[in-house]
C-alpha cells in the first residue's frame, strides 16, 4: 500500500479527477495548499506598496491506494494536472503502514478498496 | 460676477433642480453598485477584474460622453444622431435645458450617469475572459457610437421620438441598448474557456443580493429622475419603481418554487433588477395598477431565458440579455397596450383607444435591439484588430485579478515579501520621519 500525495495546479483540478475517475481510482481527500515549486514570483502592488508573492495557491491531492494501483493512479495525476509549464506541482508517493476503514474495522487492502470493487 | 452666483437662471425651478442634483448622484452610485452585484456573480479569481470594468466606465465613459456623446445624444442634429454643437460641453451652462426647469449642465449630468451604467452593463456578457485595456477602449466607442445614437432616437429629437415613441427612463438606450450589444459581444469575444465543462458558480451571493438593492435604491433617482422635475410624471415613475420590482419578486419566487421547491437568493436578487429594468421605459406612463401587472409579467420571458441560456453555447456570462434587454423590451411593449394619458397627460396605449402607440413601441422594440446589436459587433471586431480581446489560457486560469491587475481580492499576505526600492531603506526612513 502507498499513499501518493500529488500537489497540483487548482486550476486543473476538474481535470485531475475526471483523469482519476477515469483510471477506476476511487477514495481520496483534498486540501487546499499554498506552496513554493521554482515558478516565477508574482508581483502584486497595493497603492505604495509592492510585494512579491512566494507562495502559489496549490491542491493536494492524498490517495491511499494498493500496489496495483499505484501506477495508474501516478499516470493520472500527470495526465489530469500537466501544462507543461513551471507550477504544475509534484507527486510524492510514500509507504503506508496501515489503513482501516473506520466504519467495518477493516484493515489494509480491504480498508482502501472500495466496496464493490 | 458678484451676486450671479447666488441667483437661479430665468426658468430654473429650484425645486426641479435640488432633486436632480440628489438623483443625479443616485444613479451614479447605480455603476459601483453593478460592479458589486457583478463581482459577486464571479469566481473569486476574477472579482476585481470585474469590479474593475464597471469602474473603468466610470472614469473614460464620463469623459467621452463630456466630449462627444452628450452631444450626439442631446444636440437636435438628425433623425439618425444629434449635431455637434455641444462637443466639449460648449454652451451648457446655467439655463435651463428646452423642456426642463433645471440648468442644461445638470441635465447634461443626470444623462451622463445613464450613459455610464449602461458601458458597464454590458461588461456583463465578456467578464472572465476580455482584456481590461480592450474593454476600456470598447467603452468609450459603445458610448459614443450606440449609447449616444439609441438616446438621440427616443430623447434627443431623434426619427423614434419624433413618431411619438415612448420612453421614460431608458428602455431603448440603456436597457434593449445593453442587452442586444450584451449578446453582441459574447459572440465575438466568445465562451469563457471552461464553459460548459465545469461549474462555474458565483463566488459571493451576498455581494449580490448588497448589489441588487443598492441598485434598486439608486433606480428611484434613475426612474424618478427621469421627468427631470417634482411634477406628476416624476412622482408617478418613482411609486412605480417600488412597485414593479416588488411584483417580479413575489412571482420570481414562484417561479423558483414551482421548478425546484425552494426560493433562492441569486434568483430573488436577479428578480429586482429584471422588475427596476422593466417598469424603466413605463415608469411615468402607466399607472401604479398596471405596473405591477407589468412586474409579474416582465418576470415570466426573462425567468425561461435564464433557464434555457446556459444549455448552449451562448456564454453570455452575466445574462445581461435576459436581465435588461428582454425585460425592457417588455417594458417598452407594455407601454404600447397600457399608457393611460390620465396618468400620463401624453398618451393612451391600445387599451385607452390608441393602437397606433403600439405600433411605435414595436418599431422600437426592433430597430434598438438590431442597431444595438449589429453596431457593438462591428465596434468589438474593430477593436480586435487593433489589439486581441481576450486574456491568454493561461491568464484566464490564474485568475484575471492577478494577470491584468496585479492585485487579488482576498490576499492574506502569505509569503508576501516586501519590495524596497532599490537604495531606499525603511527603517532609515521612519527614523527621519
Amino acid at each position: 500500500m502507498k499513499l501518493v500525495i500529488g500537489i497540483v495546479r487548482p486550476e486543473k483540478a476538474n481535470d485531475v479527477l475526471e483523469a482519476l475517475y477515469r483510471a477506476e481510482v476511487r477514495g481520496l481527500s483534498i486540501s487546499r495548499v499554498q506552496g513554493h515549486g521554482g515558478e516565477l514570483d508574482r508581483v502584486e502592488t497595493y497603492r505604495g506598496t509592492t510585494v512579491k508573492m512566494e507562495l502559489a495557491e496549490k491542491l493536494r491531492f492524498e490517495i491511499a491506494v494498493s500496489d496495483s494501483f499505484v501506477q495508474p493512479t501516478i499516470d493520472a495525476l500527470c495526465t489530469g494536472a500537466r501544462t507543461g509549464e513551471v507550477g504544475d506541482g509534484k507527486i510524492f508517493v510514500v509507504a503506508l503502514e496501515q489503513v482501516i476503514r473506520i466504519r467495518t474495522g477493516e484493515v489494509d487492502h480491504g480498508a482502501v478498496t472500495p466496496r464493490g470493487a | 460676477m458678484q451676486g450671479t452666483g447666488l441667483a437661479l437662471a430665468r426658468g430654473i425651478s429650484a425645486g426641479d433642480t435640488a432633486w436632480m442634483l440628489t438623483a443625479t448622484a443616485l444613479v451614479l452610485m447605480m455603476t459601483p453598485a453593478l460592479g458589486l452585484f457583478y463581482a459577486g456573480l464571479v469566481r473569486g479569481k476574477n472579482t476585481l477584474n470585474t469590479f474593475m470594468m464597471s469602474v473603468g466606465a466610470l472614469g473614460v465613459v464620463t469623459v467621452s460622453w463630456a466630449l462627444v456623446g452628450y452631444s450626439l445624444a442631446f444636440d437636435s442634429g438628425g433623425g439618425f444622431v444629434g449635431g455637434l454643437k455641444y462637443v466639449a460641453l460648449r454652451g451648457v451652462n446655467f439655463e435651463p435645458r428646452p423642456g426642463t426647469a433645471i440648468p442644461h449642465l445638470l441635465f447634461m449630468a443626470f444623462e451622463a450617469t445613464f450613459c455610464i451604467i449602461s458601458a458597464a452593463l454590458v461588461s456583463g456578457a465578456v467578464v472572465e475572459r476580455m482584456r481590461f485595456g480592450a474593454f476600456l477602449l470598447f467603452a468609450a466607442l459603445w458610448s459614443v457610437l450606440v449609447y449616444a445614437v439609441l438616446a438621440h432616437w427616443v430623447w434627443g429629437g431623434g426619427w423614434l421620438q419624433q413618431h411619438g415613441t415612448l420612453d421614460f427612463a431608458g428602455g431603448v438606450p440603456v436597457e434593449m441598448g445593453s442587452g442586444f450589444s450584451a449578446l453582441a459581444a459574447a459572440t465575438v469575444v466568445r465562451a469563457r474557456k471552461d464553459y460548459g465543462r465545469q461549474a462555474l458558480l458565483p463566488h459571493n451571493a451576498v455581494y449580490v443580493l448588497l448589489g441588487a438593492g443598492l441598485l434598486w435604491f439608486g433606480w428611484f433617482g434613475f426612474n424618478g429622475g427621469s421627468g427631470y422635475s417634482t411634477g406628476h410624471p416624476g412622482v408617478l415613475a418613482f411609486t412605480n419603481t417600488l412597485l414593479t420590482p416588488a411584483c417580479t419578486l413575489v412571482v420570481w419566487f414562484l417561479l423558483d418554487l414551482l421548478r425546484g421547491g425552494r426560493v433562492t437568493a441569486i434568483g430573488a436578487a436577479t428578480a429586482i433588477i429584471v422588475g427596476c429594468v422593466g417598469i424603466t421605459p413605463a415608469a411615468g406612463y402607466i399607472s401604479p395598477t398596471w405596473a405591477m401587472l407589468l412586474g409579474a409579467v416582465a418576470a415570466l420571458p426573462s425567468y425561461a431565458f435564464i433557464q434555457w441560456r446556459p444549455r448552449t453555447r451562448l456564454d453570455e456570462t452575466l445574462d445581461v440579455l435576459a436581465a435588461h434587454g428582454l425585460a425592457g423590451l417588455t417594458g417598452i411593449l407594455f407601454i404600447g397596450f397600457f399608457a393611460q394619458l390620465s396618468w400620463n397627460g401624453r398618451a393612451n396605449g391600445l387599451l385607452y383607444g390608441h393602437a397606433g402607440q403600439l405600433g411605435w413601441q414595436v418599431l422600437a422594440a426592433i430597430a434598438a435591439p438590431a442597431y444595438a446589436f449589429i453596431a457593438t459587433f462591428a465596434i468589438l471586431k474593430l477593436v480586435g484588430l487593433v489589439m486581441p480581446l481576450r486574456v491568454s489560457a493561461h491568464e484566464e486560469a490564474l485568475g484575471l485579478d492577478v494577470a491584468q491587475h496585479g492585485e487579488e481580492a482576498y490576499a492574506t499576505g502569505e509569503g508576501a515579501i516586501l519590495v524596497v526600492p532599490d537604495g531606499g531603506d525603511i527603517q532609515a526612513d521612519v527614523a527621519l520621519a
